[in-house]
């Protein structure tokens, strides 16, 4: 209605004073004005490349890598293309954002919560710890954890080695894994099996108590179909008992699995430092639901573990997930700092390969490319997350 | 309102961009200075001193070039490159040249788009070990961990040299050269590899020089020479020939001292080369007297090395292939003329 009574105004508007006219010309003239800057600016920098005679394209993905990457979760040798380099190095940046996310954030929540404790020195502790590891900037921890590692631990040839089969060293943590044996394959299809079982389990049990007011014991019986189904399938599969025991050979460690200093002062310092974020942030959500809210619900009988399940949880949850998302993509962007202690994570590997190929336009449109997939798929998990935990008003 | 600060934004982006590089020989003159790529971590070749004065052999073939230009060993400016970002920072201009040994090889001639100048410095490929490790050839390296710098002809010698000897080695590769040569030191690694020189440098500045000993095999060929732009070619002769006055000057036998009495020498090739002829300058595009000013401010080829790495330095290294062509060496240079 006063749509149509603006419409019929228009006609002594003229058209440079008419609100929705100007809007498209503008909306129009920005875009005009930004393809032309884009077109300059590649037109540009192509014109250059070629002026200099720079080699430009993916084609380098193709050649050689011929050089070495320290630790790598698929197989690698410098014979491989620049495509598997990088791969490894993706793979690399994915492992160590992985699990620092989920240490993180169960250090952050442990740490948050004795924030919030009663007892004088748990608080105080945990105050301490925020303060401290927030306010030193990251790269200056992972100087020190990698110095740490190398200064304090001993040489190969004089490794510490307080358990049999476990070594320490200035290489790494090297210690026993189970011999490769096919059982182990159907072990882990097994957990895989119990999650999906646990998970129906869930919608069983709550639809039970939706109906008959009896709780089943979902937790518990959780946990031990988690350990049952794969032990079932390691008695029935020869219960193999082989380990893979490391021994040192010349300069370091044959064999069992090592995790280098590198890895673990990254890992270490980022998680350390991210999950006094992750603590306030959990402190926040904890203290952003209103106390009366617990009393109610002890006041109808619920029992603790209940209260925080079921009253406190979900409240505070809403408050703590955005900035809980934007905490893991830090943690994420922060690991591309490893190039400084030697740790070959993506921008390690990359900066190698644009180096090597003098390609750095293509190696950084890649780096770019990787971080924003990595960034993007966290926070369309996180965003999911938030709306299947938003409030739900019926 | 938005909209002009959007449109002026726009506009500087415009104008930086379209900044187009003239010769660099126009641009370091109207600017009054030269931007220099150095190591700024490798004693001996390119590092700041306790009193931030830049000393070392790349810095002062770089002192002659500004010689050249300006007359004067002082018009630079340095900026320290890490092997990863020297060729980015000399491709898009943010130095004008870069000194900072560097070895020449064909993908770089060629792909990276930059000219190679004429090299100032030969080295190899070497390896540095503790001796207490007990190992006395590079043969004997299978399944070693290996300190090696990135984004370096090193790192792919090092990885040409294992995979040709059957060898499996284990890299720890660290950006930044002090922080990689502590992790070595403290033990993270069994060797460290990177061109002899540089190891000497190392050795030098190890908590414990005497535990430390370089193998006996070179594993490369390391021609370390200057770069410039691809294209360039005024400038790129005038940096050829700064670096050649100075191997000129050994050969002739010219130093900073006894150059002001070589001017009223009556050898004419002489009297060429110092500008007493005319000729060599304008061709050029310096001043006639560019030789001379290099030699008097800066020294010949021979006291720079000696000055910087040679036997009576830290350094402690034998001149061998760094000689002059007359003393069984590599250095030779074209006739001035």
């Amino acid at each position: 209605m006063n749509k149509a009574k603006i419409n019929n105004n228009s006609e002594d508007i003229s058209f440079w004073y008419d609100p929705d006219k100007r809007s498209i010309l503008y909306q129009i003239g920005s875009a005009c004005l930004f393809a032309f800057v884009a077109w300059y600016l590649v037109s540009n920098t192509m014109a250059n490349l070629e002026r200099q005679s720079i080699a430009t394209g993916f084609g380098f993905l193709n050649n050689e890598a011929a050089f070495e990457i320290g630790e790598s979760l698929i197989e690698y040798s410098a014979a491989d293309r620049y495509a598997r380099a990088l791969s490894v190095g993706f793979l690399n940046t994915l492992l160590v954002s992985f699990i620092g996310v989920i240490l993180t954030v169960i250090l952050g929540t442990f740490i948050g919560v004795a924030r919030l404790s009663k007892n004088w020195l748990i608080n105080k502790c945990a105050a301490i710890y925020i303060e401290l590891f927030q306010d030193i900037p990251v790269l200056l921890q992972l100087f020190f954890w990698y110095a740490f590692f190398y200064e304090m631990l001993p040489s190969p040839r004089d490794a510490l080695s307080p358990v049999k089969g476990l070594f320490l060293c200035n290489r790494g943590l090297i210690f026993g894994i189970p011999q490769s044996h096919p059982v182990y394959k159907y072990m882990a299809i097994a957990v895989i099996i119990a999650v999906i079982v646990i998970f129906f389990l869930k919608k069983w049990a709550k639809k039970r108590q939706d109906f008959t007011g009896k709780a089943f014991p979902v937790f518990f019986t959780s946990i031990f179909l988690l350990i049952g189904f794969p032990f079932i399938c390691w008695l029935f599969g020869g219960t193999p008992t082989d380990m893979n025991i490391p021994v040192l050979k010349g300069f370091n460690f044959k064999g069992g699995l090592t995790i280098s200093p590198e890895f673990a002062a990254l890992l270490l310092g980022l998680v350390l430092y991210t999950a006094a974020f992750v603590a306030e942030v959990v402190r926040a959500g904890i203290q952003s639901v209103n106390r009366g809210q617990t009393e109610a619900a002890k006041a109808v009988g619920l029992k603790s573990g209940q209260v925080l399940n079921l009253i406190i949880l979900p409240q505070a949850l809403r408050v703590i997930i955005p900035p809980l998302t934007s905490q893991m993509l830090n943690l994420t962007k922060n690991s591309s700092l490893a190039v400084a202690i030697g740790y070959p994570d993506f921008v390690s590997v990359a900066g190698t390969a644009i180096n090597q190929t003098g390609q750095a336009i293509e190696g950084v449109m890649l780096i770019m490319v990787v971080y924003l997939i990595f960034s993007l798929s966290t926070s369309a998990f996180m965003n999911w997350y938030n709306t299947k935990m938003a409030l739900v008003e019926r | 309102m938005k909209f002009t600060k959007f449109v002026i934004v726009c506009l500087t982006v415009l104008m930086f961009a379209a900044v187009s590089f003239a010769g660099t020989l126009e641009d370091v003159k109207a600017k009054g200075y030269i931007q220099v790529g150095v190591n700024g971590s490798v004693f001996g070749f390119g590092k700041a001193d306790d009193k931030g004065v830049w000393k070392g052999l790349d810095v002062d073939c770089a002192r002659a070039l500004s010689v050249a230009v300006f007359g004067s060993p002082d018009k630079l400016k340095f900026t320290p490159l890490t092997a990863k970002t020297r060729f980015t920072a000399l491709q898009s201009g943010e130095i004008d040249v870069l000194f900072r040994n560097c070895t020449q090889t064909l993908s770089r001639d060629s792909a990276l788009g930059l000219d190679f100048c004429v090299v100032n410095y030969y080295d190899g490929q070497g390896f540095l070990i503790n001796k207490k490790l007990g190992v006395k050839s590079a043969k004997e390296l299978d399944g070693a961990t290996v300190c090696v710098l990135p984004g370096t002809t090193t790192e792919l010698n090092v990885a040409d040299y294992f995979r040709t000897n059957g060898m499996k080695m284990n890299p720890v590769v660290i950006e930044n050269t002090a922080e990689l040569n502590k992790a070595f030191f403290a033990g993270r690694c069994d060797c460290l590899t990177s061109d002899a020189s540089q190891l000497a440098g190392q050795r030098a500045v190890a908590p414990n020089p005497a535990d430390y000993m370089i193998l006996p095999e070179i594993i490369s060929k390391e021609p370390l020479a200057p770069a410039v732009r691809h294209g360039d070619n005024k400038w790129k002769d005038i940096v050829n020939y700064s670096v050649l006055t100075l191997i000129n000057a050994e050969e002739f036998g010219i130093t900073s001292k006894n150059v002001d009495k070589m001017l009223k020498s009556t050898n004419p090739k002489i009297k060429r080369f110092l500008g007493v002829t005319k000729g060599n300058g304008k061709a050029l595009g310096l001043d006639e007297d560019f030789a001379y000013k290099i030699i008097k401010m800066v020294g010949n080829y021979g006291e720079i090395f000696e000055r910087n790495v040679g036997v009576n330095t830290q350094l402690g290294i034998e001149r061998g292939l760094n000689a002059l062509w007359t003393d069984g060496g590599l250095m030779y240079s074209p006739p001035f003329k």
